[in-house]
C-alpha cells in the first residue's frame, strides 16, 4: 500500500526541506491559550499575531457565559442535520439575528465558513450557468467551483475590466452569470473594488456573491463589511461569512433577499449532509453578533491597531500589501528567507503565519500577520520591533533599501 | 496540422519563453504540469495571459483536461472557432 502515498512525494520533499530549516510551520502546537493575544509555546509565552481573532472575542465574558449556559441546557452536540434531525430554536434565532443585522430577508447558517461557500456557490451555479471567480479566491470558492456543475472561469484579481471582458464573451449564451468576490482578501489584506464590480455586474445582468469572512465586524459603519463600507449592499445579492474569525467561534452563513432562498436548505448538499453546529457555538456567536451590533469600538480599535502595525512596518522599510487592514503581509525576497524569517520570529516570541506558493498570489513568499482589537499598542510596537530586528539580521531590510534606491529605467 | 494551429502554438511557446526556469525547452508534447517547472498558480496565471491574448475564456474544467502544450493550443482554437 506504499504506493497510496507515493503521489505525495513532492509534498513530503517540501515538508522535509522546510523542517530542515527549523520548525514545521504546519504543526505549531500551543500548550495553552492565555488570552486572545498570548499563548504558551514550548513552555514560553508567545505573542499571537496570526490567529484571525480580529475582535478578540474568544475569551469575551458574555460569550463564554452564553456558551456555558447553552452546553448545560442543550448538551454538547446536536447529533444531526437540520433537515433530517430537527432544528434547535437557537439555531433559527441566530439566523433571524443575522438577517436583521444585514437587513435582508433570509439567512442560512452552515457548520463552517468553508461549507457556506461550498454550499451556496455550488448550489446556485448549476448546469448551463456561468461562474466567474476572482483569481485570488479562497480554496473554498475553488472547491465550490468543482462541486457545482456550472462553467467556471477566473478573472484577474480585483480587475473589473477583465470581468467585463469575460461577461462580454458570454453574450448570447443561455444561463445565469454568478460573480464571486471577497471583501478583504486573506493573503495580502487588499479589498475588492466593489463599486466597479457592481457596475459591471449590473450592466451584464449578473448576480454577485461577496465573501466577507475577513471583513465582518471590521469594515463599514455598522460592521457589515466591505459591502456596507462601499455603499453597494443593495446591489450585492448574497453575502457569505464566517463565525470563526471576528465572531470568535466556528461556522458560516449566507444571507440574501432572494425570494425562495430558504429552498436552498433542501438542495444544498453541504448544508443537508452534515451535523448542525453545537449549541455552545450557536450561543457564543449569537452573543458576539449582539456585541458587534451594539459596540462599534471593537471594529474601530482593530483598524487603529492595524494602521499602527502597517505604518510601523512600512517605516521600518518592509514591502507590504497595499492597504492597512487587519491582514498585513510582509513580502519576502524569496522562499528560504521567508522560512528563516518566520522561524526567527517564533524564536523571539512572535507568532505569525508563513504563507508560501502556491497558497499565495503571484508566487509570493509572505509573512502574514492578523491584528486583533485585543492587541495593546505596546504589543503592536513589540511586534514591529521584533520584525525590524529580524529584518536587519536577515538583511531583508538592507536588500530592500538597495532595491528601492536603484534608479528606475 | 493547420496554419492556425501552428500560429496559436507558436504564440504560446513565445509567451512562455520569458517565464520558464533556465534550460526548459518547450514543444507540442511538453506536459504543462510536469514539464514547465511552474507551480499550479503560475500555470493558471499564464493561462490568463493566453485568454487575454486570444480573447477567449477557457473554463477551469477544460484547463484540467489539457495535459500538453499541443492540447492547450487546440483547446484555444476550438473555443475561438479557428480550429
Amino acid at each position: 500500500m506504499m504506493s497510496l502515498t507515493a503521489k505525495f512525494a513532492e509534498v513530503r520533499a517540501g515538508l522535509d526541506a522546510l523542517s530542515a530549516m527549523g520548525r514545521n510551520p504546519f504543526d505549531i502546537r500551543f500548550e495553552k491559550m492565555l488570552s486572545p493575544t498570548m499563548a504558551l509555546l514550548d513552555g514560553r509565552p508567545i505573542l499571537l499575531l496570526g490567529t484571525n481573532n480580529y475582535l478578540g472575542l474568544t475569551f469575551d465574558a458574555a460569550c463564554v457565559a452564553e456558551s456555558t449556559r447553552a452546553i448545560e441546557e442543550a448538551g454538547t452536540g446536536t447529533t444531526g442535520s437540520r433537515i433530517a434531525n430537527g432544528t434547535y430554536s437557537d439555531h433559527a434565532l441566530l439566523e433571524r439575528r443575522l438577517a436583521e443585522f444585514y437587513g435582508r430577508r433570509s439567512a442560512m447558517v452552515f457548520t463552517t465558513g468553508y461549507q457556506a461557500n461550498l454550499g451556496l456557490i455550488s448550489t446556485l451555479a448549476g448546469r448551463g450557468d456561468h461562474l466567474l471567480v476572482d483569481a485570488d479566491s479562497h480554496a473554498s470558492i475553488y472547491d465550490a467551483s468543482r462541486l457545482g456543475a456550472a462553467e467556471v472561469t477566473r478573472f484577474r484579481h480585483n480587475d473589473p475590466e477583465d470581468l467585463a471582458r469575460r461577461l462580454r464573451r458570454l453574450e448570447g449564451r443561455p444561463g445565469d452569470r454568478i460573480i464571486v468576490t471577497e471583501g478583504i482578501y486573506s493573503m495580502l489584506g487588499d479589498t475588492a473594488p466593489l463599486r466597479e464590480i457592481v457596475a459591471v455586474k449590473r450592466e451584464a445582468g449578473a448576480c454577485l456573491i461577496v465573501d466577507e469572512a475577513h471583513s465582518l465586524g471590521i469594515l463599514g459603519e455598522h460592521g457589515r463589511g466591505l459591502c456596507e463600507a462601499a455603499r453597494v449592499e443593495a446591489d450585492v445579492d448574497f453575502v457569505v461569512g464566517t463565525f470563526s474569525k471576528s465572531l470568535g467561534a466556528i461556522g458560516g452563513f449566507a444571507t440574501s433577499d432572494l425570494p425562495g432562498f430558504d429552498l436552498l436548505r433542501l438542495v444544498c448538499r453541504p448544508y443537508m449532509f452534515t451535523a448542525s453546529l453545537p449549541p455552545a457555538v450557536i450561543a457564543s456567536v449569537t452573543a458576539s453578533l449582539a456585541r458587534i451590533r451594539t459596540d462599534s469600538s471593537l471594529g474601530e480599535r482593530v483598524l487603529s491597531r492595524s494602521r499602527r502595525l502597517y505604518f510601523g512596518l512600512a517605516r521600518a522599510g518592509f514591502e507590504l500589501g497595499p492597504e492597512p487592514n487587519p491582514i498585513i503581509a510582509v513580502k519576502m525576497p524569496e522562499r528560504e528567507t521567508a522560512v528563516r524569517f518566520w522561524n526567527r520570529l517564533v524564536d523571539e516570541g512572535l507568532y505569525v503565519n508563513l504563507a508560501l506558493p502556491p497558497a499565495t498570489p503571484g508566487s509570493l513568499s509572505l509573512i502574514r500577520s492578523s491584528v486583533s482589537s485585543a492587541h495593546t499598542e505596546a504589543q503592536i510596537d513589540r511586534a514591529v520591533s521584533i520584525m525590524t530586528a529580524v529584518g536587519s539580521e536577515l538583511r531583508v531590510l538592507e536588500r530592500r533599501a538597495v532595491a528601492t534606491a536603484l534608479p528606475v529605467g | 496540422m493547420t496554419d492556425d494551429e501552428l500560429d496559436v502554438e507558436a504564440e504560446i511557446v513565445q509567451m512562455l519563453a520569458g517565464r520558464l526556469p533556465a534550460g526548459v525547452q518547450v514543444s507540442t508534447d511538453t506536459r504543462i504540469v510536469q514539464g514547465l517547472g511552474l507551480d499550479s498558480v503560475a500555470i493558471l496565471d499564464f493561462i490568463m495571459d493566453l485568454e487575454e491574448r486570444f480573447d477567449v475564456s477557457i473554463p477551469l474544467d477544460r484547463i484540467a483536461e489539457v495535459q500538453t502544450i499541443g492540447e492547450l493550443s487546440r483547446a484555444i482554437e476550438t473555443l475561438t472557432g479557428t480550429a
